[in-house]
């Protein structure tokens, strides 16, 4: 019987799921960007193995390796995974903290999830910076 | 029951993998800041050194079950249909097998060059 009303009121639901028009808070954009973030880095992880292994097999290889930054898409795609790599960090000392409950109030969280955000573009910018 | 007992393993293996790749990583970033290899010799003799060469081999590993645990919560949050699930964890676990016996590969091999 109350599985029944349950299952009715689930068909009756609306749902908006239309996510340009909803309002994240700051925090689901953390959340969301770290599970985003997660895929790109897993998906760069063969990628930076490849140029680990090719480093390291021979002078010249190592040369080839180096010689890759000269190349303006690659540094571009360099500056993109140190992105990533930021925002997945510091969302995950954000996730640990919130583990040991610092933070886990709801100005503290929102303070700590715009200091991820914020910071995973800093230290894309002071890459850039340093590449550029 | 042992669901509760295997989603807590997998809360526990992604956090203590995180906290050693977050100390690899500054480890990594200090050793490049302070006393950067800038020639093929003496990057390939630090990754040889047989301190390094154990730091990275865990380094992966934990890089590995860590990208298991958080690309298995992804699949299983977006891939409903069983027979399409169980296609997609397959090819997971293939993909980071056969990545863990690449940089086993890359790791031993290059010892192997230098003995």
């Amino acid at each position: 019987m109350h599985i029944r009303d349950k299952a009715a009121s689930k068909r009756r639901r609306p749902v908006f799921f239309n996510l340009m028009q909803l309002q994240m808070p700051v925090g689901a954009m953390t959340s969301i960007t770290h599970r985003v973030t997660g895929v790109l880095l897993a998906l760069g992880v063969p990628f930076s193995i490849y140029l680990l292994d090719l480093s390291l097999q021979g002078p010249q290889s190592y040369v080839q390796v180096t010689g890759l930054f000269d190349k303006l898409a690659f540094r571009g795609a360099a500056i993109v995974f140190v992105w990533a790599l930021a925002h997945h960090l510091l969302a995950g000392i954000r996730h640990l903290l919130s583990d040991v409950d610092i933070g886990s109030q709801l100005p503290a969280a929102r303070r700590s999830a715009w200091i991820v955000n914020v910071g995973g573009i800093a230290v894309a910018l002071l890459t850039a910076g340093a590449l550029l | 029951m042992r669901k509760a007992v295997t989603g807590l393993r997998a809360w526990l293996v992604q956090r203590v993998s995180a906290v050693y790749m977050l100390l690899v990583i500054v480890f990594f970033l200090l050793h490049f800041v302070i006393d950067p290899p800038h020639s093929y010799p003496a990057w390939h003799a630090w990754m040889m050194n047989p301190s390094v060469s154990v730091i990275s081999g865990v380094f992966f590993a934990a890089l590995l079950a860590h990208a298991w645990v958080g690309l298995r919560d992804v699949i299983m949050d977006y891939i409903h249909p069983v027979a399409v699930r169980v296609c997609a964890f397959a090819l997971l676990g293939v993909g980071l097998a056969a990545t863990g016996i690449w940089i086993m590969q890359i790791l031993w091999m290059e010892h192997g060059s230098v003995i």
